[in-house]
């Protein structure tokens, strides 16, 4: 009665099964001779009494069994299935170790991508309700995200109804005084209601007070997290203690959570409130403030841009300001944190999943093969009396088996992909990448393990047990018989081995693709030579550095000191480095003409006489900037090409005069040269036109130095930065590096070189297992006809005969495969367009490349059995029935 | 793992046990005693399959119902003796007494359809 105690019993039945057995036998054997006593008694001879005995006892094992069943466990035929499935990939562990291998690949992959997708799309902001906030921004015809001024700002947070609260943050630069100087840091001047719109505490001290966001409010600062456990050792007591940035002393007022990040901000550091603004961010058209909004309960996106939209109407009118129209920008919070990764991790996604398709499908032919090779076991244990039950039941268990090593295998593989993939990520891009933390075997992707794994296993244990249902035990013995079922399994391998060749193509083709435009986008012209050039990044607090004239002397003295450092050629700097981005843009008039329109906005550098040497950009027309252009001469200004075909189209620039908004008064320029187009934007944008502006003629305390070295520039790195510490340690000296590894790093080359190697690593795995897959499938069709090849040859056939017969199978499989992977690439290709960059979908010197690899790929895996085929020997293969 | 037991139709499913701890009543006996002495009571109408009689035994050891031990047979034989435990003796209450439910209501069933 009690479940424990028959437990135990059972369980000691196990440990002596030897003794239950013989007891068994011992009892029956009493039972047996007693009852031929009684018939011995009733008359019968003894041996006629001894068989009627043993006909009574019928089969003396199967009682035998049938007694153990009672007392066995059930897992004890899961357990001998178990061991028999083990044993039997011990004798043949090529194909264990090569089913788990694949489908461990297939696996890892695809739970590694899932998981950053998991992490980056599917995981929620962590913020309060993130659903309800919206990136608020202003829009224009060229720019549909567009910042706001300072002053809309206000206006729109006091018209809207909305958003129940409305906020703005700007980027920021500090110079961060420590004992060893000063030290550039990163920090977000954000708006008093920052916070709380995105429903975020910090997790000690407080938040900002309503009134230190107001002009001459406290200088106060907010840590994140990582500023707090690095910079301040994470001191409880940092509450209260002050900073020195810029100059200034701010009040630490609390620590942002652990979990708080807040990716258009990257790794900032500091946040401090906004009150203090300097001329331009006064100005209704100086737009620098990004913003964030929560909508009301009950409003819809649509709604509050309508609103706001209006909103901005009404101002423009209101303070008559020309040039663009303006309008709002409501867009999801999360669309602008998510964006840029969605095409590339759903590009990836489809790729992985690809790779899992065609990993399974090269496991399940392994699996049938194997099944095939086994028909005779099969039969010979279906002819000894095993059940189709028990014969499925053993199929079952090791494809099981064979599922639970693979996916045991695959998620320890998708958690090294994972740490390796997140690791791949630069540093810069990934602190706007804050989902990279979340990325990690966890209750998600653990469940999209469990479902892979399942499919695995249902797919693997479903494939030789239907292969098993349409066998006769009868044909199984009959080696020589070539059934109905090997026809089948023809079918269906060469079926799979299409499916796989389709995937390959498709892979193959979106590598292509990937892989030309990655090439065009590193050979598009910049205009400059990037070779030799060292860059490093400059920042001089304005406090220390107040006049005009001081800063200028800084810059004559930096350039000086870094000319003579050894092997330095040029020396030039600029307010911002090329193949970054169209930022820092100006929005200007040609004087003397009627305003032009609303597409009047160019990029704006301030450059030294020595920058566009140094680049070795052409001087088109006029001349450089020189030392003379100084603060006390009339402002001169240097456009590209672009700027001057837009703007004076069949016109000679030279002399003109650009008219802009130089921190609220209005300023002329005169065009003393055109330079040939220098790519400022981004590798994937169109270049776009820019002007030049003597850097001594504005008040920039932030730039680049920009050096060409006659060597390796990495050599001059560690001295450049030492030398600039060593002459004013309060100098702000960040991101040494070359401008060769600068392009590597910017976000489009990194987009395009990632999606590229992930996808070129796809496609040659699954050209590998594609090709693979067919030699398996031409290898079984031609060990299947090695007789009917005997007989061809024996009639006279000629070896090449042979060979084009086995290879006009492969051709047809290949030809299939290659013409729906066509068709099926360029759709994919087409899903995928916004990746490709100066390739169309259907580049068609792509499509042959693939086609040529692939066939020829392909050849080369039929060629093996297609020589064993024709090597056949007539005799031996005939007499081999 | 599916098992077919072969029992014969003449015996009422699921009565073997019952039949078994009641023969065990009077005295501990051996296998074959225990098909003899259930052929013998019913007059040669029910007989036990050994196919269906050791699993049967193997079951009520399992369940702590018997108990078992090697003992010699009159005729000096090694066999082994199944005797009833205390909680057998309870267990064979509870199936006659559901034994006898069941043959009650079958009885009414019969004897309704008899009328009708």
């Amino acid at each position: 009665m009690n479940p424990i105690a028959r437990f135990m019993r059972k369980l000691s039945i196990l440990f002596r099964q030897e003794r239950f057995a013989s007891e068994l036998d011992e009892e029956m054997t009493f039972h047996r001779t007693q009852v031929e006593e009684e018939l011995i008694a009733g008359g019968m001879t003894p041996e006629a009494a001894h068989y009627a005995a043993m006909r009574q006892f019928g089969n003396a094992s199967k009682l035998r069994e049938q007694s153990h069943e009672v007392v066995a466990f059930r897992a004890e035929t899961v357990v001998q299935d178990l061991r028999f499935a083990l044993r039997q990939w011990t004798k043949n562990p090529g194909f264990a170790s090569t089913a788990i291998l694949i489908l461990a690949l297939g696996m890892g992959v695809s739970v590694a991508i899932c998981g950053f997708v998991d992490a980056a799309l599917l995981q929620p902001l962590p913020y309060a309700n993130p659903e309800r906030l919206m990136s608020v921004n202003e829009s224009n015809v060229e720019s549909p995200r567009w910042p706001l001024s300072y002053p809309d700002y206000l206006d729109w947070q006091r018209l809207n109804k909305s958003f129940s609260s409305l906020d703005v943050y700007s980027g920021s630069g500090y110079l961060l005084r420590t004992p060893s100087g000063a030290l550039p840091v990163q920090g977000e001047r954000v708006s008093g209601g920052f916070f709380k719109t995105l429903g975020v505490r910090p997790m000690l001290g407080r938040d900002f007070y309503p009134g230190e966001n107001r002009p001459a409010g406290a200088n106060v600062v907010l840590l994140s997290y990582g500023a707090w456990l690095r910079r301040f050792g994470g001191r409880r007591d940092v509450i209260g203690q002050t900073v020195d940035l810029d100059n200034a002393s701010y009040t630490i007022i609390g620590v942002l959570p652990r979990t708080f990040t807040f990716a258009p901000s990257g790794n900032a550091e500091f946040w401090t409130p906004l009150n203090s603004f300097s001329t331009h961010e006064k100005m209704r058209t100086f737009y620098n403030f990004w913003g964030i909004g929560r909508l009301r309960d009950g409003v819809s996106v649509r709604g509050a841009a309508a609103e706001t939209s209006a909103i901005a109407k009404q101002l423009q009118l209101q303070y008559g300001i020309t040039g663009r129209t303006l309008s709002a920008s409501i867009v999801p919070l999360y669309e602008v944190i998510v964006g840029d990764v969605r095409p590339i991790l759903l590009t990836l996604l489809g790729g992985a999943g690809l790779l899992l398709l065609i990993a399974c499908v090269n496991v399940a032919s392994l699996v049938l093969v194997r099944s095939e090779n086994r028909r005779r076991e099969i039969a010979v244990r279906g002819a000894l009396g095993a059940t189709p039950a028990r014969l499925v039941c053993q199929f079952v268990t090791e494809s099981l088996l064979l599922a639970g090593f693979g996916s045991l295998t695959g998620a320890l593989v998708a958690a090294g992909l994972m740490k390796l993939f997140a690791r791949l990520v630069p540093k810069d891009m990934a602190a706007n990448m804050p989902f990279l933390g979340g990325v990690a075997l966890n209750a998600h992707t653990g469940a999209v393990t469990a479902a892979i794994a399942l499919m695995a296993a249902l797919l693997l244990a479903a494939t030789p047990t239907l292969r098993l249902s349409f066998q006769k035990v009868r044909d199984g013995l009959a080696e020589g018989d070539r059934g109905h079922a090997s026809r089948l399994w023809q079918r269906l391998g060469a079926n799979m081995v299409i499916v796989e060749l389709v995937v390959a193509v498709v892979l193959l083709a979106g590598a292509g693709l990937l892989g030309q435009s990655l090439y065009q986008l590193l050979h598009v012209p910049l205009g400059f030579d990037p070779n030799r050039l060292a860059t490093v990044q400059v920042m001089a607090s304005d406090r220390v550095y107040k006049s005009d004239e001081q800063t200028a002397g800084l810059r004559q003295e930096i350039a000086r000191r870094v000319s003579s450092l050894p092997g330095v050629e040029s020396v030039g700097l600029t307010s911002m480095l090329p193949v970054q981005c169209n930022c820092q843009i100006d929005s200007i008039q040609i004087q003397g003409r009627p305003s032009h329109g609303e597409h009047n906005d160019v990029d704006e550098r301030h450059i030294s006489p020595g920058y566009l040497p140094t680049l070795k950009a052409r001087l088109v027309r006029g001349r450089l900037f020189t030392d003379a252009d100084d603060a006390s001469r009339p402002g001169v200004a240097m456009i590209n090409q672009a700027l001057a075909r837009k703007f004076f189209p069949g016109e000679d620039p030279i002399g003109q005069r650009i008219t802009d908004d130089e921190g609220g008064r209005p300023s002329a320029w005169e065009i003393v040269g055109v330079v040939d187009d220098v790519r400022e934007g981004p590798l994937d944008v169109d270049i776009w036109p820019a002007e030049y502006f003597p850097i001594n003629q504005t008040h920039d305390g932030y730039f680049s130095v920009v050096v060409r070295t006659r060597q390796d520039p990495v050599a001059l790195l560690p001295l450049l930065a030492s030398t600039l510490h060593q002459f004013d340690t309060n100098l702000g000296v960040s991101d040494e590096d070359t401008m060769s590894e600068q392009i590597d790093g910017t976000q489009a080359a990194l987009l395009h070189r990632s999606s590229a190697w992930l996808v070129g690593g796809f496609a040659a795995v699954a050209l590998v297992l594609g090709v693979v897959g067919l030699y398996g499938v031409i290898a079984y069709w031609v060990s299947r006809r090695t007789r009917e090849i005997g007989v061809r040859m024996a009639l006279g056939a000629q070896r090449s005969s042979v060979y084009s017969l086995v290879l006009r199978q492969a051709g047809w499989l290949t030809g299939t495969g290659l013409s729906i992977g066509m068709v099926c690439s360029v759709g994919a290709s087409l899903l995928i367009r916004n990746l490709l960059f100066g390739v169309q979908a259907w580049d068609p010197v792509t499509l042959c490349c693939v086609a040529a690899l692939l066939g020829l790929a392909s050849m080369a895996a039929s060629f093996l059995p297609a020589r064993r085929a024709a090597s056949v020997n007539p005799t031996d293969a005939l007499r081999a029935e | 793992m599916v098992t077919r037991m072969a029992k014969k139709p003449d015996l009422l499913p699921g009565t073997l046990d019952m039949l078994i701890l009641k023969t065990l009543t009077r005295t501990p006996l051996h296998g074959y005693g225990i098909a003899l002495s259930i052929k013998r009571l019913s007059d040669d109408v029910l007989t036990v399959e050994e196919g269906s009689l050791y699993p049967a035994l193997q079951r009520l050891l399992l369940h702590g119902w018997v108990k078992a031990e090697w003992k010699m047979t009159e005729t000096n034989r090694r066999a082994r003796f199944y005797t009833l435990t205390p909680a057998g003796r309870k267990q064979l209450g509870i199936e006659m007494s559901q034994f006898e439910q069941m043959i009650a209501a079958i009885g009414r069933v019969m004897s309704d359809a008899r009328e009708a």
